[in-house]
């Protein structure tokens, strides 16, 4: 624990720049808008929320942020340590092995992030083994460890996600990504799937994982709650476009759009 | 003295979109100053926007005009300017906003939540635990209920639960929205030692107070939001 | 490798049956195999003469290599004298006419099932496996797009979660055939199908060694002197099996041993897999346990 406070004390004393640089984004299919015209920088530590309804553009943008899409204008800059890299004119080899290396996904159905047949202690090592980890003993302890960091009993290590409940298997997806502790994680929905009471311990477990560990997020969703909870800034997409960005509270409690003050009113946050 | 806070002809009118676009007028035209040291409590009646000003102060709600100037690591930032990731600097080492209700995730221990803005600041789990202890039992929280999550206590213990997260970091501007509504009086006369603990230490404080009492204890001077209002109004 | 130096060859088929564009087709895959030691290079697979599956990769390599001047071995489950070893055999003995051998020492080609010999090869013989499944990442990613990116990206932390899945579940890698290897630093690669008491053969082997896999449609190869290194963990490292006896028939103590089954009440013996081997020490005079013991009553 205080080596994490030591490495966010590092972390602030670094010459402040940001850890995500978007510009002008757009993905078109065809004639169709994906999304366009986003524009943000995201810092270290800070979390960002996307939040819309169903074909605002969210998941297109997380999509493209992520790596997963690639975007018809704009640039993605990733700093790299003090190398500023624009992820989308990477050679895929080196995109790919960047985002091993740096990035987390956090998908909203844990079986699109778990191998299912592959016990609980293997799913969370296959990061660590990925990075070259070649000690049997330490994956394993480094996996217990998280297994117990996420709630997750760690004498069920060689059980498969398979005889987890949904709640567990969406915890263990989140010690999957975080065990490599990248800087930059991205969420689709992460509570998406789950029931209320299991959403809420979950998203506390986020709130503390990422502050502990200094990461920086990009949280899509369309549950304003989460949003509230979890992240400190938040952009509401509409027709592919953001239309306000803030202080998440402050879009939250005075949206200025028409659309933001519908969307807020017609759920009690 | 240092100046702290700064407000000048700061105005907020509110446009529901979806109501025909119609236009809420609450403050126009506030200015006033807070030195280090002090308590200032806005004064006015209900709807006269007290809680608005109070929130446009933290950065929570956006101005519609004027300037709202916080001293943050020895410079006047103007909050009403300021981008988020500004605002959100401001809040973490210089701006708390102490409110009468707990707004938590459900299902976390009492003493974790309590603990949890001085582990944000950097301080060690153990003593941050250490601290968060001292002050629930010095808000009469009993220990039996430290590891239980306060979503089952009373409306009271659930607020003194709030003001020890809310104390447990002081910080050079605190702005308080009824902290001691519905307190009895031995927990009130606690929160009233809290605050001028504070204003020691040299914090800038500005609140509303329902109750009188604590009103003229607490604070050491009163700004009139109604008739500022009313003036503009007129 | 014109049809006049291959006299006993049967004159109803090309030499080595298939016909020389599909040899060009194939020996252009095995080049670039060489080239790049341990990837897969797809191939345009012909169907021949025995059913897919039954070693037709190997044999389509063979074909493609073979000269007249060759000498041929034929190895399955470590034996020249088993069903799918004999046809093979007389298959290329009918279609080329080359001579064929039983003994390691004397062929030139060597294609195998199974087994790496445990004699030592040298830089004048060629091995060439028949796999049926090339892809060692099959088993835990179905995707062949998938897989294949994953070669690329060297991203093998899934092989190494494969042999993590064996040590949580039994204490130790159970994969005891197929076992992965990792060739020149680069590809993961199966040598599919032999036990892995062959695996250290592969490294820094003399002889050329080249994968054919039918009805894959792959090929690969480990060319000689390349370093082929068997996936572990450093606190479990690789091994090989071991017995505690010898073999039954030549005593022999270093080499891969099959049990086998000698009566209805359930008697054993331990035999080496490889009969040259077995054989070749036989006549040295090396003899086992048993007749040792008969011997001396």
């Amino acid at each position: 624990m205080s080596a994490t406070i030591d490495d966010m004390r590092a972390r602030a004393a670094a010459p402040p720049a940001p850890i995500l640089q978007v510009e002008n984004v757009a993905r078109y299919y065809g004639e169709r808008v994906g999304c366009r015209d986003v524009a943000f920088d995201l810092w270290p530590g800070e979390v960002l929320g996307v939040v819309g309804e169903s074909g605002s553009g969210k998941s297109t943008l997380l999509r493209c942020l992520a790596g997963l899409d690639t975007p018809s204008a704009g640039h993605i800059r990733f700093d790299d340590d003090g190398v500023l890299l624009d992820i989308h004119a990477l050679p895929e080899p080196a995109r790919r092995a960047l985002m091993r290396r740096a990035w987390g996904i956090v998908h909203q159905n844990p079986r699109d992030g778990l191998r299912m047949d592959v016990s609980a202690g293997g799913n969370v090592g296959e990061r660590l083994m990925d990075r070259g980890a070649r000690h049997y003993g330490q994956i394993r302890a480094r996996a217990a460890d998280w297994l117990g960091r996420v709630e997750i009993d760690p004498a069920r290590i060689d059980d498969p996600p398979r005889r987890f409940s949904g709640g567990m298997q969406q915890r263990l997806q989140i010690a999957r990504v975080l065990v490599s502790e990248p800087r930059l994680v991205f969420m689709d929905e992460p509570t998406g799937g789950l029931d209320v009471s299991v959403q809420a311990k979950l998203l506390d477990l986020l709130r503390v994982l990422v502050r502990d560990l200094g990461i920086a997020a990009v949280i899509v969703t369309h549950d304003l709650a989460v949003a509230r909870l979890l992240t400190d800034r938040l952009m509401v997409m509409k027709d592919g476009r953001v239309i306000e960005q803030g202080l998440t509270d402050q879009v939250l409690d005075d949206p200025q759009q028409a659309y933001t003050q519908l969307l807020t009113s017609a759920v009690l946050v | 003295m240092t100046l702290m806070v700064r407000v000048t002809n700061v105005s907020k009118t509110f446009v529901l979109h979806n109501q025909d676009g119609v236009r809420l007028p609450i403050l126009s035209a506030i200015g006033f100053s807070v030195e280090a040291g002090e308590c200032v409590v806005l004064h006015g009646p209900s709807g006269a926007g007290k809680s608005t000003l109070l929130r446009l102060l933290y950065g929570n709600y956006k101005c519609t005009d004027g300037r709202i100037q916080i001293r943050h690591e020895g410079e006047m930032v103007d909050i009403a300017q300021a981008d988020a990731r500004r605002i959100l600097d401001i809040r973490r080492r210089t701006l708390s906003y102490v409110s009468q209700f707990l707004r938590v995730i459900p299902r976390v221990p009492t003493l974790d939540i309590v603990k949890e803005p001085l582990v944000t600041r950097g301080v060690p789990v153990a003593a941050a635990e250490a601290r968060a202890g001292a002050m629930l039992a010095r808000l009469n929280i009993p220990e039996r209920l430290w590891r239980l999550p306060p979503a089952t206590f009373s409306g009271g213990e659930q607020q003194r639960v709030n003001i020890a997260r809310s104390f447990i970091a002081i910080t050079p501007v605190m702005l308080l929205d009824e902290p001691t509504a519905s307190l009895d009086a031995r927990n009130r006369d606690i929160v009233i030692e809290l605050i001028e603990e504070a204003r020691m230490a040299g914090s800038a404080l500005i609140g509303i107070f329902h109750d009188e009492a604590v009103r003229e204890r607490a604070a050491s001077r009163r700004f009139d939001i109604h008739s500022t209002n009313a003036a503009e109004a007129a | 490798m014109s049809a006049d130096t291959a006299l006993c060859a049967d004159p109803n088929y090309n030499f080595a049956y298939i016909d020389e564009q599909t040899k060009r087709m194939i020996r252009r895959a095995l080049l670039k195999a060489v080239s790049i030691p341990g990837y897969q290079v797809p191939f345009g697979s012909r169907e021949m003469p025995l059913a897919r599956g039954w070693g037709t990769g190997g044999i389509q390599v063979t074909a493609a290599l073979i000269g007249p001047l060759d000498r041929l071995k034929v190895i399955d489950q470590g034996a020249d004298d088993t069903t799918n070893a004999v046809a093979i055999r007389s298959f290329f003995s009918r279609v080329t006419g080359v001579e064929t051998t039983q003994k390691v020492a004397e062929a030139t080609i060597i294609q195998t099932r199974h087994r790496i010999p445990e004699r030592p090869l040298t830089e004048d013989q060629i091995l060439v496996y028949q796999v049926p499944q090339p892809e060692p990442l099959r088993k835990l990613e179905p995707s062949e797009v998938e897989t294949r990116n994953m070669h690329a990206w060297e991203e093998y932390g899934l092989m190494q979660v494969r042999l993590y899945e064996d040590i949580a579940r039994f204490g130790h890698v159970a994969t005891t055939y197929s076992y992965p290897v990792m060739v020149n630093d680069r590809y993961v690669a199966s040598p599919t199908p032999i036990p892995k008491f062959d695996n250290p053969k592969m490294n820094m082997m003399p002889a050329l060694q080249l994968f054919g896999a039918g009805r894959e449609k792959r090929i690969y190869a480990i060319p000689p002197y390349t370093k082929v290194r068997s996936l572990d963990f450093d606190d479990h490292p690789f091994t090989v099996q071991s017995w505690t006896q010898p073999c039954t028939l030549c005593g022999a103590r270093d080499s891969y041993l099959d049990e086998v089954i000698v009566d209805d009440s359930g008697g054993r013996i331990f035999v080496c897999s490889d009969t040259d081997h077995c054989e070749g020490r036989r006549e040295l005079g090396h003899v086992g346990p048993a007749e040792d013991s008969e011997r001396s009553t």
